[in-house]
């Protein structure tokens, strides 16, 4: 029987199937934070439980935590208690804690990664949507509710149906200023916002090939704007590289056995899907969305689609937006690069090669905030923080900022802001607020411009 | 977790596609550490204004409306994955969910508290909406153990798909922590044997 990439890791992990029911997965790495970890606890402490693999949990704070001033106490007193909530559950139950301000602090997705806690093969679960962003290392990683948080505390396991298969094939050659960012948002604009509902998503195809595991995770992350429970691609030497040497990752004699393993881990030539899609890389440019989802996206030189229904007349009475309109020459006064899709070293490393020597605009508020605390080291460590600085742009401390506006980075409302993050719902990123989604390199761009440009005609 | 059997009650119409958690339950309300007071900021930002006044466009401030029942446009609970969202809705008065589609994680939240999300055809969900729109006190009939949603005045009905497990749970008020925790045994048993293996090392030993 071939399989796909998803079936084998999947299978490895099932213990036990309930029958006409769910499948006992077994589960690798649990991540938590401090927003959807504490009545999760509350509830095993009700009931009694012990938590069962203490060792293959790590914590952060991030959601909720200012980017500023870190090592004040939070004036929030709500936050400052829900991060109080988490040292106390961690330091109970003998959980790895990077809390703020640790070396190791940063967003769930960014730093599991980068610590070499993510490794092809595994299963991986956090209480957050974007987790499918570990996918990017052939692991089968999905966001849980946090009735699931608690079961996997309890048992290790979660009961779950398992998901369809879905490949995404992307062929070709890239064209310039077109990042992987631009390429999901390409493939959700193409597929719609629950294409992907009831699928673990397989991209492939040498683009993904081709890409970094940064553009990976990028691609991975924002596999559940489409409905997929998760994305993954397979591993490669790419990933190898990437995982070897981190500070988590397997050592020596191990590495190569596991090494071995993780080379296993492709689609079988000839496995079926339930559902697949092929997209010719050079279709794609770069991208910005007009709407309240993710999937009301287009080409920065393109126009709004006429006749979206009711769903998109009410998403442009939001955005002050009208059918037909082309967005270029849009002015725009915010711009966020930062999130758990695109803040790390690489996105910032683009940002900083576009900006360098020039100067954002008057009308620009250009807000940085890094992925962790080794995103910030390797920012100031390379020079790019004066290049930032040079430019305008206000460099702030990890976490997920305002691409949730949890603390209180919030972009004004009726404003608009350009944001590499991965939701324009309405009031995300603060009450009114009107978001764009876009690459580090068209909000780059757009920073310098003050409005939105055609800004791949200026590229080398 | 509280039993679901059956429901017959009016609905509260929602005829809004792609309604996402953040609109169910918005960020800014979830620095809490427990489960209480999220019905009274469900659907915040359209429920109420800046001021917090009720904003008497929006469906669920329409006197006309009462219920325990939900009505909604399709891919609904898209997005987040905060739990919160389920709890809000129940925490409202919300036992029930109808829509075309419903987003993945929000489905298993949403039964993981015994809210039940009833998936309907695309025809028969406008037929609803048309109900409610014509009689906001017309019945509606949700049947777990037939796995049937039927409008009391008409006859009309349409059956529903629900996980075999899920049902029993519902039915039972039993919830997936008492499952996997009478598990143990054989979860040791897995971890133990993918310890041993050398030829596939699992990647977490």
């Amino acid at each position: 029987m071939k399989k796909t990439l998803f079936d084998k890791i999947w299978e490895a992990h099932v213990v036990d199937s309930i029958p006409n029911g769910p499948d006992i997965l077994y589960i690798d790495k649990h991540l938590i934070h401090e927003v959807t970890s504490p009545q999760a606890f509350n509830e095993l402490k009700e009931r009694k439980i012990p938590v069962l693999r203490p060792d293959q949990i790590v914590a952060t704070a991030d959601h909720n935590t200012p980017t500023q001033n870190q090592h004040l106490p939070i004036k929030d007193v709500l936050s400052r208690n829900q991060l109080k909530q988490l040292s106390q559950n961690c330091a109970d139950n003998n959980i790895t804690l990077y809390g703020l301000g640790h070396p190791n602090n940063g967003i769930v997705h960014v730093i599991a990664p980068e610590l070499g806690i993510t490794q092809p093969g595994m299963t991986i679960v956090c209480g957050d949507s974007h987790t499918s962003t570990h996918g990017a290392f052939g692991t089968i990683a999905f966001g849980i509710g946090t009735s699931q948080v608690s079961q996997v505390f309890a048992s290790q396991c979660l009961l779950v149906e398992k998901p369809k298969n879905l490949r995404v094939n992307v062929s070709g050659k890239l064209k310039k200023g077109v990042l992987p960012k631009d390429v999901i948002l390409y493939i959700i604009s193409k597929l719609g916002t629950n294409s992907g509902t009831g699928y673990f998503c397989e991209y492939a195809g040498n683009v993904f090939e081709e890409m970094s595991m940064e553009g990976r995770m990028t691609v991975c992350n924002m596999s559940i704007e489409m409905g997929a429970r998760g994305g993954l691609i397979a591993p490669d030497e790419t990933t190898f590289e990437y995982v070897k040497g981190k500070e988590f990752a397997p050592k020596g004699e191990r590495f190569n056995r596991l090494k071995a393993y993780w080379e296993t881990l492709k689609t079988d030539q000839g496995a079926k899907f339930d559902q697949e899609y092929f997209i010719d890389a050079e279709e794609i440019e770069p991208m910005i969305t007009y709407g309240t989802n993710p999937g009301m996206g287009i080409k920065i030189t393109g126009s709004i689609p006429l006749n979206g229904g009711k769903s998109a007349e009410k998403a442009l009475k939001y955005m002050g937006f009208k059918a037909g309109e082309s967005l270029l020459e849009k002015p725009i006064n915010y711009i966020f690069i930062g999130s758990c899709t695109n803040s790390r070293i690489e996105d910032f490393r683009t940002v900083a090669a576009y900006i360098k020597g020039k100067k954002k605009a008057a009308n620009v508020n250009a807000l940085i905030v890094p992925g962790s605390q080794q995103v910030l080291a390797q920012i100031e460590a390379e020079g790019l923080k004066t290049i930032f600085e040079e430019a305008g742009f206000t460099l702030r401390q990890p976490g997920c900022s305002a691409c949730l506006a949890m603390n209180d980075d919030k972009i004004p409302e009726g404003e608009y802001c350009v944001s590499t993050s991965n939701r324009n719902f309405e009031g995300r990123q603060g009450r009114g607020a009107r978001t764009i989604l876009a690459s580090p390199l068209t909000a780059a761009a757009t920073a310098i411009a003050g409005k939105l440009t055609d800004f791949t005609k200026h590229l080398n | 977790m509280e039993k679901f059997i059956t429901l017959t009650d009016t609905a509260v119409p929602l005829e809004i596609e792609n309604i996402d958690t953040d609109q169910i339950i918005p960020a800014r309300f979830l620095k809490v550490t427990d489960k209480a007071g999220f019905g009274d900021n469900l659907f915040r930002d359209w429920r109420f204004d800046q001021n917090g006044n009720p904003n008497k466009d929006f469906g669920l401030n329409n006197q006309k409306y009462k219920g325990s029942i939900l009505v909604t446009g399709d891919n609904f609970g898209c997005g987040s994955s905060r739990e919160h969202a389920a709890w809000a809705l129940k925490a409202y008065g919300f036992k029930v969910i109808v829509s075309s589609y419903f987003a993945d994680i929000f489905k298993g939240n949403a039964l993981n508290n015994g809210l039940l999300p009833v998936q309907v055809s695309p025809g028969f969900l406008k037929k609803l909406f048309r109900l409610i729109d014509e009689n906001p006190s017309a019945e509606i009939k949700t049947d777990l153990e037939n796995q049937k949603i039927e409008i009391l005045s008409t006859g009309e009905s349409e059956k529903f798909d629900i996980d075999p497990y899920k049902k029993t749970c519902l039915i039972n008020g039993f919830d997936d922590i008492d499952y996997l925790v009478s598990k143990i045994d054989s979860i040791k048993k897995f971890e133990e044997k993918n310890r041993k293996n050398e030829s596939t090392p699992s990647a977490f030993i």
